[in-house]
C-alpha cells in the first residue's frame, strides 16, 4: 500500500489574541487568536518540530525522501530541506527539496512525493510544511494569519490513509504576492481575489475530481478547505454544497490562523486525528491554481498519528503579554541590539561539529559509560581515548539541575533562562530555555530539547538545541 | 612535587587606583604600577632582569609593557590565565628567580575594560559559537547560587540575606580602601533589593567591572632578608587548571570547585599549612560574585561543606573577625580589571604584613593567603605568603 504513513504537526507555544491585536491598533477585534512563532523560531525550525511529531517511534533509517515546502524559507538561496534532514539524522543517500513561493505547494509536494515512493524510486519520503508569513502591521490580513507546521511520512508500508484521486488546475492572476524585495504580503482588491481566485478555481477543480471519481458532495466524510477567512470558507463550503457543520473540517482559523503553504497541510493532520477508518476525505488547496485530492482512511490511521500532532498543541500554549512583543519577535520593531558580548560564529567550525550541534550527538564511554556533551575524545572519568559511542540526546527529556535568569545576556527580552539540564541517559548539557515564563522556572522541572533558530552573525543564520518544559 | 617555600620574597609592590579610569590607557596604568613598585623596592627599571606580564585581552604579548616602559634587552613574557592571570604571573617571576637565572624580576598585571562599551565583564575567551553563545560572567556563578541555597538548606530569602551579608563586608572593608573601585557603605536592606542581574544574584553581590594595574617585584629570599626591611616571604604557591568543562560535566555539583581545593592543598602542603581557619591570619580570596566567596571559605578549609553561612552570620570573615577575609574590600569593591586582581590581592596582603595598611590594619597578621578562581573551564591560584623566614 502506497500513502501516509505517519503525520504530525507543530503549532509555536505563544498565540496572540485578536482582542490585543485590535487593541493596539483601534477598531473591533475579531474572536479567536493566531499562532505566533517565537523570536527564535523561524520556518526551518518549525519544520523540524514537525518532522519530530511526525516521527516519533519511527526507524528514521527508513526515511529515503525529505521535501520542505514553505514560501518564507530563511534562505533564497541554500535548501532548508538539507539542514532539516540533518538535524533529523536522516541517511545522506537521500533525495531533498525544496518547494517554495506558491500557497498551495503542500499537497502538490505530498502527491509527488506518493508518486515518487509509488514508483519504487524511494521506501518513503517525508514531506514537511511550515510557513511564518507576515502581513502589513495593522493590515486586515495581520489577525488572520498564524504560523505552524505539518508533516507527512508519505510511501510504502502500512499506511493509515491512502489516494484515491489527485487533480492540480494552474491559474494565472496576480492575487496574492512577495515580490523578491517585498517582506509583506500583497494583494489586489480582495473582492475580485476571492470571486476569480480562490472560489472559482478551487470550486472548479474540486467539482472536476468528483466528478471523475464519481463522489456526490454527501458521500465526503470530511472536507479539508483552504481557505484565508471564515467568512470565504463559508462561502466555499456552500459552493461546494458542502455541510458546514457536518462535513467540514475546522479550517483551524480562530485557534492558529491562515498559515499559508502549511496551512492545507495542518487542517488535515487535524481532520485525521478525529476521522474513523474507512473514511473518505476530499481536500482542497489554492494558490496559483488549486489542487484537491480524493482520500480514504484505512485501519491503521490510529497507529498514523505523531505525537501531539495538532490538537496536542492547541491545547499547548501561552497568550503573548501584548502586541509589542510580536512585532519584536517578528523584527518588526527595532529594539536595543544585543550586548556586544554575543559572539561571532564560523561555517566551518558548524560543518564540521554538524552532528554534535544540528543532532544533538554526545559520547559515552565503551569502558566505563561515562556520558558527555559534546563528543569528548578522552573520558572525563577514566581518560580512555578514542573509545566511546555516539549518543543521541535530541529526543531524550531531561531535569533542571540548576538555572538562573540573566538579565545580562540578552536585552531584548530579559530574563534569559540560563540551564543546566541532566537528560535521561546521564548526560548534562548547558543551553537556555524557551516557551516558559522565567518566574514558573524551578530547580528538577522536566524539560525537552527544541531545535531553535539562536541568532544571526557573520551573515547566516545559527541554530542550536534549548530546552523547554514537557507539556 | 617540590617546595617554594621561603625562596622567593617580595620586596616592593605597586597598585593603581582601580574604577573606571576614563582618562587612563593602559600605559598609564602599566607606568604608575610598576612605577610605584620599584620605587617601594628602590629600585630603577635598569634593575630589571626579566618580566612576566598578565591581562586577559588589554594587548597581545609582552610588548605591551615593553613599549609602555622603553624596555629594552628584558625579556618580557605575557601570561594569561583567566581570572588567575595575575596570580599566573607572579608564579611565574617567582619560579624566575628561584631558578636562580635571574635576581630581580617583576610580576605586573594590568586590564583596561573600560573601553568596550559594555558595563558588564562580558566573558574572558573566544566562546564556542553555538554553545558558548549566551554565556555571562554571572551565568555561572547564578548556577551556583541557585544549587547552593537548595544544598545548604537556604530559602530564597535567607540566601540572599546570607549573600547580602557578604556584600554589606566587602562595601565596609572598601570605603577603607583609597584605591578601591566602589568605597560606598551600603545596608543590607539595599543590598537585598537591588535590581537583579543573574537570578537570583542582584547588582550588589557582583564586583565592580573596572580598569587599574598592579605589580610585584621579586628577589631571592636570602638576598631579601639582607637587605630590604620587611620583606615578604613567598611560602607556597598552587595552581589547578582542571579538565572538561565542569560548568556541563555530568556529576558536577555546583556547590564549589575542585580546581580550588585543589590550588589549595598544593599551596597548603609546600606551606605546611594543616588547619588553614587558625593557620591563615588573614585572606584574599576571589569574590567576583558574593556566592563565590561563600563557596571559597568552604573549597580553601575556613568552613565545612554547607556550613559557610552560618560563619559569615557569625562575622567570622569581618575585619575585625576571626579570620579577616578581603580587607581591601576584595574583587567586589576593589574592583576586578582581570589581570591585575591577583596581584592586588598580593598589594593588600604584603601592607598587612608589613603593617602599613592604615585603618585597614587588621591586627598583626603574619600568614596571608590569595586565592583566585577563572572559568569555565576552572583555573585557581592559591598564594600563601608570610612575613617571617623559617
Amino acid at each position: 500500500m502506497n500513502g501516509i504513513l505517519r503525520y504530525g504537526a507543530y503549532v509555536p507555544y505563544h498565540r496572540l489574541s485578536r482582542g490585543q491585536i485590535a487593541a493596539a491598533w483601534g477598531g473591533r477585534g475579531e474572536k479567536g487568536e493566531r499562532a505566533i512563532a517565537n523570536h527564535d523560531e523561524d520556518s526551518i525550525t518549525l519544520a523540524v518540530e514537525a518532522c519530530r511529531d511526525c516521527l516519533e517511534g519511527v526507524d528514521r533509517s527508513q526515511v529515503e525522501g525529505l521535501f520542505f515546502v514553505s514560501t518564507t524559507s530563511p534562505y533564497r538561496e541554500k535548501q532548508a530541506a538539507s539542514l532539516i534532514a540533518c538535524v533529523l539524522g536522516l541517511k545522506p543517500e537521500i533525495l531533498t527539496a525544496d518547494f517554495s513561493h506558491c500557497l498551495r505547494s503542500g499537497l502538490t509536494a505530498m502527491e509527488l512525493a506518493r508518486t515518487y515512493t509509488e514508483a519504487g524510486r524511494a521506501r518513503s519520503i517525508l514531506t514537511v510544511f511550515a510557513d511564518t508569513r507576515t502581513a502589513y502591521p495593522g493590515s486586515a490580513l495581520e489577525p488572520w494569519f498564524g504560523d505552524a507546521a505539518a508533516a507527512f511520512l508519505v510511501g510504502q508500508g502500512p499506511a493509515g490513509v491512502l489516494w484515491e484521486s489527485f487533480r492540480s488546475t494552474s491559474h494565472e492572476m496576480m492575487d496574492v504576492w512577495r515580490t523578491d524585495e517585498d517582506r509583506f504580503v500583497q494583494c489586489w482588491e480582495d473582492r475580485w481575489v476571492k470571486q476569480h481566485g480562490l472560489l472559482e478555481v478551487v470550486s472548479k477543480n474540486t467539482r472536476a475530481i468528483c466528478q471523475t471519481a464519481g463522489l456526490e458532495p454527501g458521500e465526503i466524510d470530511r472536507a479539508v478547505l483552504g481557505t484565508t477567512d471564515p467568512r470565504t470558507h463559508r462561502q466555499l463550503a456552500s459552493q461546494l454544497r458542502l455541510d458546514v457543520d457536518r462535513q467540514v473540517a475546522d479550517p483551524l482559523l480562530d485557534s492558529v490562523g491562515f498559515c499559508g503553504a502549511a496551512h492545507v497541510p495542518l487542517v488535515l493532520a487535524h481532520a485525521l486525528e478525529q476521522a474513523a477508518p474507512g473514511q473518505r476525505l476530499l481536500v482542497s488547496a489554492y494558490g496559483d491554481g488549486a489542487d484537491a485530492a480524493v482520500l480514504r482512511t484505512t485501519d491503521h490511521l490510529p497507529r498514523a498519528r505523531g505525537r501531539k500532532c495538532v490538537s496536542g498543541h492547541l491545547s499547548c500554549k501561552g497568550e503573548l503579554p501584548n502586541y509589542l512583543r510580536y512585532l519584536w519577535y517578528r523584527r518588526l520593531l527595532e529594539v536595543q541590539p544585543p550586548a556586544p558580548l554575543l559572539v561571532g560564529s564560523s561555517a566551518t567550525l558548524l560543518w564540521r561539529e554538524r552532528e554534535e550541534l544540528y543532532r544533538l550527538v554526545g559520547s559515552r564511554c565503551r569502558s566505563c559509560g561515562e556520558p558527555a556533551y559534546p563528543v569528548q575524545r578522552i573520558c572525563l572519568r577514566c581518560q580512555g581515548r578514542d573509545e566511546y559511542d555516539e549518543l543521541p540526546l535530541a529526543e531524550c527529556r531531561g531535569k533542571l539541575f540548576t538555572f538562573t535568569l540573566d538579565n545580562l545576556a540578552s536585552q531584548a527580552d530579559p530574563p534569559l533562562v540560563q540551564s543546566v539540564v541532566d537528560l535521561e541517559p546521564g548526560c548534562r548539557i548547558y543551553t537556555t530555555m524557551c516557551d516558559v515564563d522565567p518566574q514558573q522556572v524551578t530547580l528538577e522541572m522536566e524539560v525537552e530539547m527544541t531545535f531553535r533558530r539562536s541568532r544571526k552573525a557573520e551573515g547566516f543564520y545559527n541554530y542550536f538545541w534549548k530546552c523547554r518544559p514537557v507539556r | 612535587m617540590g617546595s617554594i617555600k621561603d625562596k622567593v620574597a617580595i620586596v616592593g609592590m605597586g597598585c593603581t587606583r582601580f574604577g573606571e579610569l576614563w582618562d587612563q590607557g593602559i600605559d598609564d596604568l602599566i607606568i604608575e604600577a610598576a612605577g610605584e613598585a620599584l620605587q617601594d623596592a628602590g629600585m630603577e627599571l635598569d634593575d630589571l632582569e626579566a618580566v612576566w606580564a598578565s591581562t586577559l585581552r588589554s594587548g597581545m604579548s609582552g610588548t605591551v609593557v615593553a613599549d609602555s616602559l622603553k624596555l629594552r634587552g628584558v625579556p618580557v613574557t605575557r601570561v594569561e590565565n583567566h581570572c588567575a592571570s595575575g596570580h599566573e604571573a607572579l608564579r611565574n617571576a617567582v619560579f624566575g628567580v628561584a631558578s636562580g637565572m635571574y635576581d630581580r624580576a617583576m610580576a605586573i598585571g594590568y586590564e583596561k575594560l573600560k573601553d568596550s562599551g559594555f558595563p558588564g565583564m562580558g566573558v574572558g575567551r573566544p566562546p564556542h559559537p553555538a554553545l558558548m553563545q549566551f554565556w555571562t560572567a554571572p551565568t555561572g556563578f547564578g548556577f551556583i547560587a541557585s544549587r547552593y541555597f537548595k544544598f545548604a538548606g537556604l530559602d530564597l530569602d535567607r540566601g540572599r540575606e546570607i549573600l547580602a551579608r557578604i556584600a554589606v563586608k566587602n562595601h565596609a572593608n572598601g570605603s577603607r580602601a583609597p584605591k578601591a573601585h566602589l568605597r560606598n557603605v551600603i545596608t543590607l536592606e539595599q543590598a537585598r533589593s537591588a535590581p537583579v542581574i543573574a537570578w537570583p544574584l542582584g547588582l550588589f553581590d557582583c564586583c565592580g567591572t573596572s580598569d587599574g594595574a598592579a605589580a610585584a617585584i621579586v628577589v631571592r629570599a636570602e638576598e631579601a632578608e639582607r637587605r630590604w626591611q620587611k620583606p615578604v616571604y613567598v611560602k607556597g604557591i598552587g595552581l589547578s587548571v582542571d579538565a572538561c568543562m565542569p560548568y556541563f560535566r555530568t556529576g558536577f555539583d555546583y556547590l564549589g570547585f575542585e580546581a580550588s581545593r585543589n590550588a589549595a592543598r598544593q599551596a597548603y602542603a609546600q606551606a605546611g599549612i594543616r588547619e588553614p581557619r587558625k593557620e591563615i591570619h588573614l585572606a584574599e580570596v576571589h569574590d567576583c560574585f558574593t556566592i563565590t566567596e561563600l563557596i571559597n571559605y568552604e573549597d580553601l578549609g575556613f568552613s565545612p561543606a554547607g556550613k559557610a553561612w552560618q560563619d559569615v552570620l557569625a562575622g567570622t570573615f569581618h575585619a575585625d573577625g576571626e579570620l579577616p577575609v578581603n580587607t581591601d574590600g576584595g574583587l567586589k569593591c576593589f574592583g576586578h580589571p582581570v589581570g591585575a586582581s591577583g596581584l592586588r590581592m598580593l598589594y593588600e596582603l604584603y601592607h598587612q604584613l608589613r603593617g602599613s595598611a592604615g585603618e585597614r590594619q587588621a591586627g598583626h597578621p603574619r600568614v596571608g593567603l590569595a586565592h583566585t578562581l577563572g572559568g569555565p573551564p576552572q583555573v585557581s591560584c592559591v598564594v600563601v605568603v608570610g612575613s617571617e623566614r623559617d
